[in-house]
């Protein structure tokens, strides 16, 4: 029975203990048997879920690149180990992808000689009734109120009545349903290997990019315009991606104070962007958390965002050596928030200022500043630590606009002489370099673009799996056999193929419909 | 009523319930060291139990009512104990969600707290399948278990929902993650049953005499069996449902993110169970273990996941 399963299925007859024979092909032969055996899917499903830990118990590179390189810096012989097995980057090292490549071989070596047998079986009538029915389940026996003909005719019907497909041999009826059961599960395989593929591809094709978007800044999608970028390693920068443009034209939040806590939270953010594809003219397109905006087959995700302020510096004369917004990233709830001011040219020297800005400022008792809330007040102040000096941008140290590098730098104004702005403000500069402004305090977003040109399949392949899934999982397959005998009575019993708990219950129904319909008075010569 | 006052009723409406469990609990433990006492008679028949060679494994056929198999007193009284509590439990999740104005399953406390009640739901409605109430003093006492150290663990008042929770998403991903653990945490206590239950069958644990007032193991496997494929369909549509929502929210279905690291683990474990159930030589034991296995990851998932690995499913509120 079964002969198309692994030979250690447990609807397979136990095979012969065979030897390999010797010779490459009956090697081989013996490795593919191996391969694509029950036991060898099942100690691969566990190993790959055992591999898969690692990846939970340390940072990843693909989802937390900040903490390797913390954990780098907490226990760097650690991480030499830890990275030289990979394990950094679990699911994409060697040993996680070898346990899902031969799991995906056996599953395609289990998948094809099945659904050779599975279409050969649906196109063949159900198996000769076996000489000795008691031995199978659900087995009945019942005194046969009617002429044999007739009681196997109406078994016929009542078979055939129940969805079962129905052949007689003799005076028996032998009967087969659930075909469901073996095209689902065949169907649940090949989805995942459509699923493997979908994402193999989408991840080869595919491409993500950040971008930090200040109000009123134009975006166009293009690689010069990213602030990072990742594409996937068939991607052509050229010409992956289609071309439109973005802009931050309102940003809105909404928070909600929290009486008891004394806490600020969020619940809404919205970011109207203006979109506009080639050829057209700019139109306003709403951006939340939980809604990304799609143009095209790309989508954009809002995923942060924060105070830029607005600031100008003038050299001694009055003249405009710098202005622009500068993004300071949150530090906390309130959105106190940390930015870095680089002023390379235009002043006597070059100045870098460590600033903090505070949306709502209010003095602690120490006298340092806090922000109450999150929303920009007419308290909003900006504090500076002012830095001359050398901005280690000929030797790229000081590249990251959101660090300061201040080894060749000298003080000249400290914790205890902070410049402080509140919005409209000027103030002097140090050493009278000159002065600063703050203009006012745009909005930014922190947008996330995404391009996945396979993610359609992955989810159509993955609704296909989760069909035939339920399907083989909740449909019966079961044999059937009526068998009415010389002696006045009629036999009946089941066999099931996979698990089928409902099968002694079925029987037993199948039995009592049977002889009602026996018994039934019939009003029409059903003979 | 306000907010905090809906919360506090609540809150009350959970100490009750848990209460009233505990009461279950004990009279269920009474119910089995009662089994134990009565004359042990052999099990119901196994139909089967031998059937290792022709893949016909199937439940015993119902064995007549004798009144050596019928629940004692305790253990009706313990059920219909836990029908109670578990009435003032959901209006307990009812009252919460109401203060909240939203699906009361937004952060660990409410999540835990109506987990809880799916499992017991999932145990009362079970019973008007087969007769489980041998698994009362399990259910109950992890019911009594999950609430106390929620309530004192992880109570947070409640809070508005922040913006990358508030979807549609919320409501379906995370209902049937609670469904597909309920039905987990009912096939682990059967798996359990069923690995005692081969112990005594084997000639050892013979002491432990309750378990001849419960089904054979075969039974018990079954019983897991069709229990755990519910969960596992349900454990099915959490990962889908999560990865389209991760999609949404995050832009990527699938980021290997801890949680999802650990929904795949679950998944993985119980596609294992499945496959061990259809695979000569895992019948049995082994394929129980992976149950097991499977449901102890599913608490990990929940409680040291949650607390102390950093992810983006950064939902505790604590």
């Amino acid at each position: 029975m079964a002969s198309f399963r692994p030979s250690d299925h447990i609807d397979s007859e136990p095979a012969p203990a065979e030897l390999p024979k010797l010779g490459a092909v009956g090697f081989a032969r013996f490795l593919w048997r191996q391969l694509t055996s029950m036991r060898t899917a099942l100690v691969l499903l566990l190993l790959l879920a055992l591999a898969a830990v690692p990846g939970s118990l340390v940072p990843q590179r693909s989802s937390d690149p900040n903490g390797v390189l913390q954990y780098q810096a907490r226990d760097p012989e650690g991480f030499r180990i830890l990275d030289s097995l990979g394990i950094f980057s679990t699911f994409s090292s060697p040993w996680f992808s070898a346990i899902y490549l031969l799991l995906f071989i056996s599953l395609i070596g289990c998948v094809i000689p099945r659904s050779k047998h599975h279409f050969d079986a649906l196109r063949a009538r159900p198996p000769k009734t076996p000489a000795r029915l008691s031995r199978l389940v659900g087995y009945t026996s019942v005194e046969n109120p009617v002429d044999a003909e007739t009681a196997v005719v109406t078994a016929r019907k009542v078979l055939k009545g129940q969805g079962y497909r129905v052949e007689r041999y003799g005076d028996s009826v032998s009967a087969e349903r659930g075909y469901l059961r073996e095209t689902g599960n065949l169907v649940f395989h090949t989805a995942l290997i459509g699923v493997l593929a979908g994402v193999a591809i989408g991840g080869g094709f595919g491409y993500n990019g950040q971008r930090l978007l200040i109000e009123g800044e134009p975006f166009a999608n293009v690689l010069a315009d990213y602030d990072s970028f990742y594409p996937g390693p068939w991607v052509d920068s050229d010409t992956a991606l289609e071309p439109f443009g973005l802009r931050l034209d309102a940003f809105d939040s909404a928070y909600e104070f929290d009486q008891n806590a004394g806490t600020w939270h969020p619940t809404d953010f919205e970011a109207t962007m203006g979109v506009r594809e080639r050829g057209g003219e700019w139109r306003a397109e709403s951006l939340k958390v939980n809604s990304p905006l799609e143009v095209g087959g790309t989508q954009v995700y809002l995923l942060a965002n924060g105070y830029a302020p607005v600031v100008t510096v003038r050299d001694p004369d009055g003249e405009v050596v710098f202005q622009q917004a500068v993004p300071f990233l949150a530090t906390d709830g309130n959105l106190t928030s940390g930015g870095v001011i680089k002023v390379p040219d235009g002043l006597s020297d070059q100045v870098g200022m460590r600033g903090f800005f505070y949306p709502d400022a209010i003095a602690l008792d120490s006298g340092a500043l806090t922000s109450f809330s999150p929303n920009i007040t007419e308290n909003a102040v900006l504090t500076l630590l002012v830095y001359r000096g050398d901005l280690g941008l000929a030797d790229g140290s000081g590249a990251n606009v959101y660090s300061l590098d201040t080894e060749n730098m000298e003080e000249i104004a400290g914790r205890e002489d902070a410049l402080a702005l509140r919005i409209g403000d000027t103030v002097d500069l140090p050493d009278g370099m000159g002065t600063i402004s703050l203009d006012g305090v745009a909005n930014y977003v922190g947008l996330d673009i995404h391009h996945d040109p396979a993610q359609a399949w992955v989810l159509g392949f993955a609704l296909t799996a989760v069909g035939g899934l339920l399907t083989s999982l909740f449909i019966p397959r079961r044999r059937m056999w009526i068998k009415v005998l010389p002696d006045g009575r009629i036999e009946y019993a089941g066999l099931a193929r996979g698990e089928d708990p409902g099968l002694a219950a079925a029987v037993a129904d199948l039995a009592r419909a049977h002889t009602d319909a026996l018994r039934a008075p019939r009003t029409t010569n059903i003979g | 009523m306000t907010t905090e006052t809906l919360a506090a009723w609540s809150l009350v409406g959970v100490y009750s319930a848990a209460a009233v469990y505990l009461g279950a609990f004990v009279l269920f433990l009474l119910d089995l060291a009662k089994r134990s006492s009565t004359a042990p008679a052999p099990a119901q028949a196994e139909v089967a139990a031998t059937a290792g060679t022709t893949a016909v494994l199937i439940e015993a056929p119902p064995a007549p009512p004798t009144a050596s198999t019928r629940p004692g007193r305790n253990a009706r009284i313990g059920f219909a104990l836990t029908a109670l509590g578990w009435a003032v439990h959901v209006l307990a999740i009812v009252l919460r969600g109401v203060a909240a104005e939203r699906v009361p399953w937004a952060n660990m406390f409410e999540f835990a707290l109506t987990g809880t009640g799916i499992i017991v739901g999932v145990f009362l409605f079970a019973n008007l399948w087969k007769d489980l109430r041998f698994l009362g003093t399990f259910v109950t006492g992890l019911a009594v278990l999950l609430l106390v150290l929620a309530t004192r663990n992880l109570y947070v008042d409640v809070i508005p929902l922040p913006p990358a929770l508030d979807s549609a998403w919320l409501v379906i991903h995370v209902l049937v993650a609670i469904l597909g653990t309920g039905f987990f945490a009912l096939g682990a206590g059967l798996s359990i049953t069923q690995l005692l239950q081969q112990r005594r069958e084997a000639g050892r644990l013979a002491r432990v005499s309750f378990l001849t007032r419960v089904p054979g193991s075969t039974t018990l496997e079954t019983l897991a069996y069709r229990v755990n494929v519910i969960g596992f369909v349900l454990w099915t549509f959490t990962l889908m449902f999560g990865a389209i929502w991760a999609e949404r929210a995050w832009g990527r279905y699938w980021g290997w993110d801890t949680k999802e690291v650990w929904t795949f683990v679950i998944w993985v474990v119980f596609a294992g169970y499945i496959h061990a159930r259809a695979t000569r030589g895992w019948r049995g034991t082994p394929s129980a273990v992976l149950a097991i296995i499977g449901f102890a990851a599913v608490l990990f998932n929940f409680t040291v996941v949650n607390v102390f690995f950093t992810g983006l499913h950064a939902y505790s509120g604590l």
